[in-house]
């Protein structure tokens, strides 16, 4: 366990990530997901957490929403250790997880319903506020499965939401929507941010779509995973999609694509299948690095190396 | 201009039902299924031709609409189904629930239930007129046996794969155990509900008429029986008939029972 | 099937040697209306295209648009409730007459559809055997040389689990270029790709289509993807899908990741932009299930 360092320390971080390990698996089927990993989340700063896939940010995401515990390590809440899950650390996931049987209105006005804390005048008035918001007045009483999926993803924004959560913790949520959906999507969700300010942890395989949102971009290792580098995003808000263009962009892009080449070779070695592609990738956009060639039963290996399966 | 879809009832998708081409055909086939069948009869063909026909089938059913005694036995076996079935429903879904979410229960309970279950609902015939003071509750006990273990096997398949997603979005949002129980797990399992309903209808039908072939004077299993013994061959295939309509009414009756209780099933 | 010519010319030394005239498209007033249960729905409206011999089309609109129609139309799945479509001058397909499906107008679909239980050699010589116009043997060396060419060695022997999502879509497209089709069509092959593995295969399509110069008449949804690919962008509205902007991508050949910095290629995306994202909206508020 490392000793938090000072920039964690700062009351500038409401959730700290301090030395956490978590493997699965006994035996030989064993992994190791993290590794020591530490990083702070700074209050009221949407920090974005990019990696290869697969390399543990749903781990994080569970360990975050006190779904699952650390192997080691601490996990703190406004200095406080979480234990367990509440409605102060909500997460939207990948794949929807509004209730099915419960219209957008019930699903969305579940928290406050079941937290029983406000009238219910109260939380259904602000109910209808938040709906109206994202645009789904008028699908108040349909079903999860009569709305599209990006309808889906903003009831489950506002579900979030109302609960006024001290952290929000977004798992991929915009994976699988067409890039048009995506797209708008991110604007609805970046403009949200940028009202409400609450500290948010997003994140995302997609390097375009985490700067365009990030205050702070945190790179990830491959597994075992620990933060490899925390990049300030200088762009200003409101973020606007022209600045994917400016120079500050590409600064940043730049110095996180040659991060991620590095673990994506480290990926590749490791004999991770799907490592091949990213490599590629990372390759053509590099300057004079070879390709690599396609590892195949038939490719003549060097000496004992492991092939990739 | 695009018609509203699912909501009240949509004639243009009814009539297009009844008069496509896909009802013609079957019409079709029935006719000449039953001309066949006719044929046979009369011109004696070995076996199928043994089977009264279709004429004197009909000829019987007209006498029989309008026989009081024909409808007693519908009464009574329907009596029968749905003590049966109810009383399982009332025990078996309480039951299944208990079983899917407690694992003390499961681990206790579900042993036993796992000897009984194999053991086919006829089989417990005897035991049953043996034990119960009279035959009607003895075959009531029966077919309530053959719903019963289905809904609950069922509704513990539907608690115990719930996907963990809903689970966790309905802890996160602050549920207490009661919340998670009735908000979430009962609705979850809903449409297993109605899958064990629906299927253990049919197993009802095939237990009750069964049992009162064996143990009964009444009832549209009996009434088949006894048009055997006394070699009334016309009504045995009345019978038939009579069991396997009233069977699919039931069904149909689950049917759109099952779907009022689960609206979010329905397609749009 | 023409199995004279065999797999492509992929040898062909000229970067800008045009396919011999074969896979041109002329699609005319073609209306789509769907009548499930009763329910009247305009799929598509009075689509007109000329696609040339040789030509990279491609077609984007937002998800349920109804641009899958077209493809669909071509490759014989579908019928079509109004106008035409000729290909290399003979009617395919018509209200009256449903084009048969065949490997001279192959689709690569969204949903990978390598069989699991062949390896990539056996994948890929599938379509020729099967259709009898060669034997394995000569189909097994004529395969081994296309997946040379295309940068896919090494890998025959693999199964398709053992391989990559990238290196597999790169595979499905090859066995579907072994069949030497008059068109080659792609409904959002890449749609379920994360971006880093999207611009392997892109490019792998690209370099392709430099080699082969075939007719391609590929669908998204991504503006950016159809710029980056196409020659000519035909940009649809929501449904019923109309032909909003053609657009001619004068960028020139070959093409690479750096494309996606030049100035031409942002003028091009700007101008379509406003028309896309005007639809997309639309699209987002309609809360649009998508037709299957």
């Amino acid at each position: 366990m490392t000793a938090v360092q000072p920039a964690l320390a700062s009351l500038a971080s409401q959730m700290v990530v301090d030395g956490v390990s978590k493997g699965f698996g006994l035996g030989i089927l064993h992994q190791q997901v993290l590794h020591d990993c530490s990083f702070g989340l700074e209050r009221g700063k949407l920090s974005v957490m990019i990696g290869p896939s697969g390399c543990g940010k749903t781990t994080l995401i569970n360990l975050l929403a006190g779904y699952e515990s650390p192997d080691s390590g601490q996990i703190l809440l406004d200095g406080k250790p979480i234990s367990g899950q509440g409605p102060d650390r909500l997460v939207v996931f990948q794949e929807t997880a509004l209730f099915p049987w419960m219209t957008t209105f019930e699903n969305v006005s579940y928290g406050p319903r079941v937290q029983r804390k406000l009238s219910r005048q109260v939380y259904e008035e602000e109910t209808m506020k938040l709906l109206e918001l994202v645009g789904l007045k008028d699908f108040k009483d349909k079903y999860p499965s009569q709305l599209s999926g990006g309808m889906q993803r903003r009831a489950e924004l506002v579900r979030a939401m109302i609960n006024q959560p001290k952290i929000m913790l977004m798992d991929e949520p915009f994976r699988g929507l067409d890039a048009m959906t995506r797209a708008l999507m991110q604007e609805y969700y970046v403009r949200l941010f940028e009202q409400h300010r609450g500290t948010n942890l997003f994140v995302t395989t997609e390097l375009e779509e985490a700067l365009f949102l990030a205050d702070r971009l945190l790179i990830l290792t491959n597994r075992p995973a620990h933060v490899k580098k925390v990049i300030e995003v200088g762009l200003p808000r409101p973020r606007e999609f022209s600045m994917l263009t400016s120079r500050e962009y590409q600064v940043c892009k730049q110095e996180a694509l040659e991060l991620l080449h590095e673990e994506a070779i480290k990926s590749f070695a490791a004999g991770v299948v799907n490592a091949a592609d990213f490599l590629e990738a990372y390759s053509r956009m590099g300057n004079d690095q070879a390709v690599p060639a396609p590892k195949g039963k038939d490719t003549p290996e060097p000496g004992n190396r492991e092939l990739s399966s | 201009m695009p018609q509203g879809s699912g909501q009240g009832f949509n004639t243009v998708k009814l009539k297009k039902k009844i008069f496509s081409r896909a009802t013609f055909r079957g019409i079709a086939a029935v006719v000449v299924f039953a001309v066949l069948w006719e044929l046979c009869s009369r011109f004696q063909v070995p076996i199928i031709g043994n089977v009264p026909p279709p004429s004197s089938v009909l000829k019987e059913l007209g006498q029989q609409l309008a026989n009081k005694a024909y409808w007693l036995s519908w009464k009574d076996s329907f009596i029968r189904i749905l003590t049966g079935f109810i009383v399982a429903q009332i025990l078996g879904i309480p039951l299944g629930l208990l079983l899917g979410v407690n694992q003390t229960a499961r681990e206790l309970i579900y042993p036993v239930f796992e000897i009984m279950r194999p053991v086919p609902p006829l089989a417990w015939v005897p035991i049953a007129v043996i034990f119960w003071p009279t035959n009607e509750l003895s075959m009531i006990f029966v077919t309530f046996l053959g719903a019963f273990f289905t809904v609950v096997l069922n509704i513990i398949g539907g608690a115990r794969s719930i996907d963990a997603r809903y689970l966790r979005a309905a802890y996160s949002l602050g549920s207490t155990r009661g919340d998670i129980f009735w908000k979430i797990m009962v609705p979850a399992t809903l449409p297993s509900i109605v899958v064990g309903m629906t299927v253990g209808m049919g197993i009802t039908w095939a237990v009750v008429v069964a049992a009162e072939m064996i143990a009964s004077r009444s009832g549209l299993g009996f009434l088949t029986w006894q048009s055997y013994v006394a070699g009334d061959y016309p009504m045995i295939i009345i019978g038939m008939m009579s069991i396997g309509v009233a069977g699919y009414l039931s069904s149909a009756l689950i049917r759109l029972i099952g779907s009022r209780m689960t609206p979010w099933l329905r397609s749009f | 099937m023409n199995s004279e010519t065999g797999s492509c010319h992929l040898g062909d030394a000229s970067p800008t040697a045009r396919a011999t005239g074969r896979g041109q498209i002329s699609i005319r007033n073609v209306s789509k209306l769907y009548d499930p249960d009763g329910a009247r729905v305009l799929a598509m409206d009075n689509c007109s295209m000329e696609i040339e011999a040789g030509e990279f089309c491609v077609v984007v609109g937002p998800s349920g648009c109804g641009k899958t129609t077209l493809l669909n139309a071509i490759a014989g799945f579908h019928d079509i409730t109004a106008g035409e479509i000729f290909i290399d001058g003979e009617l395919l397909c018509s209200p009256e007459k449903k084009a048969p499906p065949g490997s001279d107008r192959i689709v690569v679909f969204q949903n990978g559809a390598l069989f699991p239980w062949f390896t990539v050699l056996e994948n890929v010589i599938f379509g020729p055997v099967v259709q009898g116009g060669i034997g394995k043997k000569e189909a097994r060396e004529k395969a081994r040389e296309m997946l040379n060419q295309m940068g896919l060695h090494g890998i025959e022997s693999n199964y398709p689990s053992e391989l990559s999502g990238g290196m597999r879509r790169r595979v499905e497209i090859a066995r579907a270029m072994m069949n030497d089709p008059r068109v080659l069509l792609l409904d959002e092959p890449f749609r379920a790709m994360d971006a880093l593995t999207k611009t392997v295969v892109q490019q792998f399509l690209l370099d392709l289509y430099d080699k082969c110069r075939k007719t391609v008449f590929f669908i998204t949804h991504d503006l950016e993807e159809a710029i980056f690919l196409g020659s000519k962008v035909y940009i649809m509205t929501t449904r019923p899908a109309k032909i909003k902007t053609v657009l001619q991508v004068d960028i020139p050949r070959p093409r690479d990741f750096r494309v996606l910095s030049s100035s031409r290629y942002m003028r091009l995306k700007k101008e379509c932009i406003e028309a896309v994202h005007e639809e997309a909206l639309k699209a987002f508020a309609a809360g649009e299930r998508e037709m299957a």
